[in-house]
């Protein structure tokens, strides 16, 4: 894997006693759609989470393009520039509007001009379907549409990687559909991307790669995701896929 | 018809007199209010901190502050500490060294509430976005706590100016008082003069508080 884009080698994270990653090794490629899965409290939040440091860790590294990526390191601003992240619950800044959301960081961190970030921020608002709430206020909007502009807000400062952890899991199922859709045009167009999710049917259109994770560990992984999804290797990555079935 | 002593209020300086009386009472909580901010600022962050002891401290303060009249704090300064450590502080001084003391506990417990009631993921997803922590607390984490706080210390204000009416009771000459000797001058002349007084004070207490109020009531609503 010599051109891969992120590298978690030998990942250590526990919280005091409970060990919640024990030596975890991963590496996603330029252009790679990787999907974690696993069931609840295996520690799919805490990866994503170390991977752009927002938790210590207790052992291993995690290279970006080579550049080591730790909590409290003075390049961190930097790096993380390069991660874009997307949470579950509703992370806009309510007190700024949807504009003021997206063009924060590209005017405060990139220093980047006014007129040039606004008119990305619209064309990528336009994408999106909502070019005409710039002016709104994050309460205005509905789930679906608040994380619809937090990819955006992501998207704008050019991340090398999308970090997306179950953005979908607040939303009412209507408003599932339109914020996948999104993602999926993202993966199409190229974008590299570490997904959580709990829709199955979506890691199996998206996915290039499919990696289950339980105790810690990576249990399972597919480059198959359709064959996978089908037939899991493992006894315990088909307990839980059997999980989703009625 | 009954004279309802209005006409006492335009005799000489007497209406002038009252608003100099009104000037006393907001001064003093202005004062307080902005001596109050700053102590409570730092109290709240205090008492968000990891210091079991100093939360201990400022949690008895709090009840203390909570449970005492103000008017026994007033006395216990201005009588109280003058007579027993010999200095000699002003009525005006005493005042605002007691409201301030209130007012810091009070602000400091906003303070702490509009902190903590902001949730982690608003630190996580601007550092995430690559702001740098001072810019987190610029951008983020301040102008939401400040929005929370305005209409509450602004409430505060308000409950300020309504209890200055007791510093007459050590001898301050507040809105209040000068009613009582613009009707004792009175007396004879007009003996009704108390109703028309007391009226105005009322007014006037409403002229002041009704706007601040109402100010606070549309921040709320402006930035809930
Ligand atoms: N701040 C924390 N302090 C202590 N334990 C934590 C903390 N955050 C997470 N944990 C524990 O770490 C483990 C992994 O949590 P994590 O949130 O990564 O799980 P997850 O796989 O994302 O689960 P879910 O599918 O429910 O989101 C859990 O057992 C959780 O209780
Ligand atoms: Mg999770």
């Amino acid at each position: 894997m010599e051109n891969a884009l992120l590298e978690i080698k030998n990942l250590k994270k526990a919280y005091g006693e409970h060990i919640v990653l024990d030596g975890l090794d991963l590496a996603v490629n330029r252009g790679e759609v990787v999907v974690v899965i696993g069931p609840s409290g295996c520690g799919k939040s805490t990866l994503l989470r170390c991977v752009n440091a927002l938790e210590d860790i207790q052992g291993g590294e995690v290279l970006l393009d080579g550049e080591p990526v730790r909590r409290g390191a003075k390049d961190i601003s930097r790096l993380r520039q390069k991660i874009g992240m997307v949470f579950q619950s509703y992370d806009l800044f309510p007190h700024k509007s949807i504009l003021e959301n997206i063009l924060l960081a590209p005017l405060k961190v990139q220093k980047r001009q006014r007129a040039e970030a606004e008119k990305e921020a619209l064309e990528l608002l336009d994408r999106v379907g909502l070019k005409d709430r710039k002016d709104d206020y994050p309460r205005q909007l509905s789930g679906g549409q608040k994380q619809r502009v937090a990819i955006v807000r992501a998207l704008i400062m050019h991340p090398e990687i999308l970090l997306l952890d179950e953005i979908t899991a607040a939303l009412d199922p209507e408003m599932v559909h339109e914020v996948l859709q999104v993602v999926l045009a993202l993966a199409r167009s190229g974008s590299t991307m570490l997904i959580v999710t709990h829709e199955m049917a979506f890691a199996r259109a998206i996915a290039d790669r499919v990696i289950f994770l339980e105790g810690g560990h990576i249990v399972e992984e597919s480059r198959e995701p359709r064959a996978f999804f089908d037939r899991p290797a493992t006894e315990r990555a088909r307990q839980f896929l059997r999980t989703f079935e009625y | 018809m009954q004279s309802l002593g209005l006409d006492v209020l335009f005799k000489g300086k007497n209406f002038v007199r009252l608003l100099g009386g009104l000037w006393v009472a907001v001064r003093i909580s202005l004062i307080s209010v902005a001596i109050s901010i700053v102590l409570g600022l730092v109290m709240g962050v205090l008492m968000t901190g990891k210091s079991r002891v100093l939360k201990a401290v400022f949690r008895v303060y709090l009840e203390i502050v909570r449970i005492m009249p103000q008017i026994v704090l007033l006395f216990v300064v201005y009588f109280g500490t003058t007579r027993v450590f010999g200095w000699d502080l002003s009525s005006e001084a005493s005042a605002i060294i007691v409201f301030s003391f209130w007012g810091t506990a009070e602000m400091g417990d906003l303070v702490r509430g509009a902190l903590i009631s902001i949730p982690r993921i608003q630190y996580e997803s601007a550092e995430a976005l690559g702001l740098t922590t001072g810019q987190v607390y610029r951008y983020v984490i301040l102008p939401q706590t400040v929005r929370r706080l305005i209409p509450l210390s602004i409430n505060l204000i308000t409950r300020m100016i309504k209890t200055t009416s007791l510093v007459m009771m050590i001898g301050m000459v507040e809105v209040l008082k000068v009613a009582q000797q613009i009707i004792e001058a009175n007396r004879k002349t007009s003996p009704n003069a108390a109703f028309g007084l007391f009226a105005v004070v009322m007014l006037l207490y409403f002229a002041i508080c009704w706007p601040i109020s109402r100010l606070a009531g549309y921040l709320e609503k402006r930035w809930a």
